[in-house]
């Protein structure tokens, strides 16, 4: 084990993976000379030559339907959107070519499109997004958002691995700002299993990504201050997502709240919500709630921003009306 | 203040087979008030425990019957007078129209009806239809609304939601949720409440589930008089004394009556599950990985029996009267026992006929995991045809089990142990060899299946078992 940034992990898994399998190869925007926007490629050119990390025009579309085809033709793609928010351009390619290609051909496209999202650092609109809900209504596509570093580093090894389009989520705001214990070898982290974050009976809360924290911390205050009993689960990756492990923490506490840093209607939340209320209704004892950033663009402001993304006292607040229900 | 008279209270039927209860607890004494569908007193039979609650609201007027006592179902345990006049003129008025005896008769023709209907379902789930309530008959009740406020004190009584929790849990347990005091926003009930509640020893709860040993029980014959029951001496020295529970009366009653009633023959077959044992070894680790079965040797006697009986469909009938009726339809009883093996359950897999290895394996986790975990519903322990019981888990080799009535015949699977047999060797010659056997007992009512039947039965299911023939199942 060693210590290790979220980036930092992210940066391993992909090293190792290059050095294990020549398939692999990275295209994106600045990530070759310069490292990366944020640096997670940061030395890759020299190690393994511009041939593998591939500094691409600054043009989504090409980047993505690029890994499409060598996909297709064998090779085990790794895209960098520099924000999750540019992805917009590649939904052609990802969501009619890509995520379409196996069902109609059979061929396997084994791409991994790493995608910066998130905010809290007063990025705007254009640069904090949380688009994961868009992708994961797609059939075809899988979509990862891994909240610590180990976890991270075991997801992108499973995404590169993974004969699907995965979209790997990756929060900027934990970037430099986690630190944990991880694994020195190369390892995986597979898709479909939630973690649990902190154990509990009272409330179940799901939720994935840096509101893991947030969901920790208010966690925290509630056990000190009310005695109250809150399990989080940490979903890790969203298509699939496990629905089991979330079906049968309600069973335990009767009561649920979903937690998300994107917008809130048609978020994934919902997803989960009405998963709960189909298939748990029998065991519930309140109303299945969601804590979620408002339906706007993500403000500059950063008292605006503030108010828009879930912040530890909203989660208090939501978790004691249902605590109180 | 009502209507002016007296209600009757009488003890209620909580089935078609129960004939009498016996008063657990009053909730309520002699003059205090009630109101209509409060709960009065706490009865306990042998198919149920519940609470009955007033059939009118007023005030307790006589209590006719104490705490401990059995009595016959319709007879009258309770006046309640209209609110505010307790005692005033209703004796009288209730006297001249409450003989027990009627509402006895009545109740068990009832049940023998019931009992032919066959399907009709005793349900322990809506006790609050059931008290059968004689109202005096001159003022036929005006609704003469809502009577005196104060006999509902603080409010409470106004509908408070109920979440699915808190209703399902209630239902299970037979727990009125009106009758809690809740945490929750408003005062409602929460999850933690009822919870909180059961565990506290509340009343009435499984026994609904537990009564079925005695289930299959229509034709309810006028009861055998029970040995007079010697009034009971007081303990000596060194003994202990404690009140049979309903459950273990119900199964007390249901065992001494099917002794009476069949004509119990036990026979007895060796089995060699050489076969099965390869079987189950090749395919365990699949059921447990594929579809989270476990795959029990149980399993396997079960669907080796449904096939033997639907060649001899008489182990699968019933002699209702002068008349043999034989089901088309195999509802598999599987003996369970409750803790400290005080007591049992015989929950039933129904239309067993349809089901291969994987979905009876399946069914028989099922039944027993909720059996233990007092999940089943009243459904789940009634219309059996065939049981199965398995005591060989205890190491037993031999038994002669007693039938579920009103069923002919009850398999008992006895321990497999390791033998020397003697088979036929490669050459044709006799060896001895170590074999997996496994006696299965089989008590048969004689008065319908004869010796060479039942055998013939026992011999096709100790083939089906030692030639187990994997594509079929």
């Amino acid at each position: 084990m060693a210590e290790r940034t979220y980036l930092q992990a992210i940066s391993e898994g992909l090293r190792q993976e290059m050095r294990r399998d020549d398939r692999v190869f990275i295209i994106g925007e600045d990530v070759g000379v310069y490292g990366g926007a944020f640096k997670v490629t940061q030395g890759f050119q020299e190690e393994f030559g511009q041939w593998r990390v591939i500094d691409a025009p600054l043009s989504e579309t090409a980047i993505v339907a690029g890994c499409t085809g060598a996909a297709i033709m064998g090779l085990r793609p790794v895209a960098e959107m520099q924000f999750a928010d540019f992805i917009s351009c590649a939904w052609d390619h990802l969501v009619t070519v890509a995520a379409k290609q196996r069902y109609r051909a059979g061929t396997p496209v084994p791409i991994t499109v790493r995608l910066p999202s998130g905010g809290g650092f007063s990025g705007g609109p254009f640069h904090s997004q949380n688009p994961e809900s868009s992708f994961a209504h797609i059939p075809g596509l899988k979509v990862v958002c891994p909240a610590t570093p180990a976890d991270a580093k075991g997801l992108i090894v499973s995404a590169i691995e993974d004969p699907n389009p995965v979209l790997y989520f990756e929060h900027k705001h934990l970037y430099r700002r986690i630190k944990d214990e991880v694994p020195e070898e190369r390892y995986t982290v597979p898709f479909g299993e939630a973690r649990v974050h902190r154990e509990g009976d009272d409330i179940t809360l799901v939720t994935w990504g840096a509101m893991v924290y947030t969901a920790g911390e208010a966690a925290q205050k509630l056990e000190e201050e009310e005695g109250l009993s809150v399990e989080i689960l940490d979903l890790r990756t969203l298509i699939p997502w496990d629905k089991r492990a979330v079906l049968e923490s309600v069973e335990k506490t009767s009561k649920a709240l979903v937690l998300h840093e994107d917008t809130r209607t048609g978020g994934f939340g919902a997803e989960i919500v009405a998963t709960i209320a189909e298939e748990a209704f029998e065991h519930l004892d309140g109303p299945v709630s969601r804590v979620t950033a408002p339906d706007t663009p993500v403000p500059f402001s950063p008292p605006l921003e503030k108010a828009f993304i879930p912040q530890v006292e909203d989660v208090v607040a939501g978790l004691k009306e249902l605590a109180e229900y | 203040m009502a209507t002016g008279t007296a209600v009757d209270v009488v003890m209620p039927q909580m089935g078609v087979s129960v004939s009498e209860g016996t008063i657990t607890k009053w909730l309520k004494s002699e003059g205090e008030e009630i109101a209509a569908d409060e709960s009065l007193l706490e009865i306990s039979t042998d198919k149920v425990d519940t609470e009955v609650p007033s059939p009118t609201s007023g005030v307790v007027q006589q209590i006719l019957a104490q705490e401990g006592e059995t009595v016959p179902v319709g007879t009258k345990i309770a006046v309640i007078a209209p609110g505010g006049a307790p005692g005033e003129a209703a004796p009288a008025e209730a006297a001249p129209e409450t003989p027990p005896e009627p509402a006895t008769a009545e109740a068990a023709t009832e049940a023998d009806q019931a009992a032919g209907a066959e399907s009709e379902t005793p349900t322990a789930a809506k006790p609050e239809e059931a008290p059968s309530v004689e109202e005096a008959p001159p003022a036929p009740a005006p609704i003469e609304a809502e009577p005196q406020p104060a006999a509902d004190g603080d409010g409470r009584r106004e509908a408070k939601f109920v979440s699915p929790v808190v209703a399902r849990i209630a239902s299970e347990h037979n727990v009125d949720v009106s009758q809690l005091e809740g945490t929750g926003r408003g005062g409602r009930v929460t999850k933690k409440d009822i919870l909180k509640h059961i565990e506290s020893g509340a009343p009435a709860q499984a026994p609904a589930e537990a009564a079925p040993a005695e289930a299959p029980a229509p034709q309810a014959p006028p009861r055998p008089a029970p040995a007079p029951a010697a009034a009971a001496a007081p303990p000596g020295a060194g003994e202990t004394v404690e009140p049979m529970s309903a459950m273990r009366k119900g199964i007390a009653e249901h065992m001494r009556r099917s002794l009476d009633t069949s004509a119990h023959v036990t026979t007895t077959f060796e089995i060699d599950l050489s076969k099965v044992v390869g079987i189950r070894e090749k395919l365990k680790k699949e059921y447990a990985e594929r579809h989270g079965v476990k795959l029990t040797y149980l399993a396997f006697i079960a669907r080796a029996t449904v096939d033997a009986i639907s060649e001899w469909p008489w182990m699968n009938a019933e002699l209702r009267g002068d008349s043999i009726v034989v089901k088309s339809y195999i509802n598999l009883g599987i003996a369970v026992a409750l803790e400290g093996g005080k007591g049992l359950i015989v929950p039933v897999i129904k239309n067993a006929e349809g089901m291969n290895l994987l979905g009876l394996a399946r069914a028989i986790e099922d039944i027993a995991e909720r059996a233990r975990s007092k999940k089943l519903m009243p459904d789940d322990v009634q219309g059996g045809t065939f049981t199965i019981t398995n005591p060989g888990g205890y190491g037993a080799i031999h038994g002669t089990p007693i039938i579920s009535q009103p069923q002919v015949a009850i398999l008992d699977v006895e321990a497999m142990v390791k033998r020397p047999v003697v088979v036929t060797g490669d050459d044709g010659g006799d060896v001895i060899a170590i074999r997996p056997m496994m006696n299965l007992c089989l008590s048969y009512d004689h008065r319908l299946v004869d010796g060479a039947y039942a055998a013939q039965f026992m011999r096709d299911l100790k083939e089906n078992l030692q030639t187990w023939d994997e594509s079929a199942y």
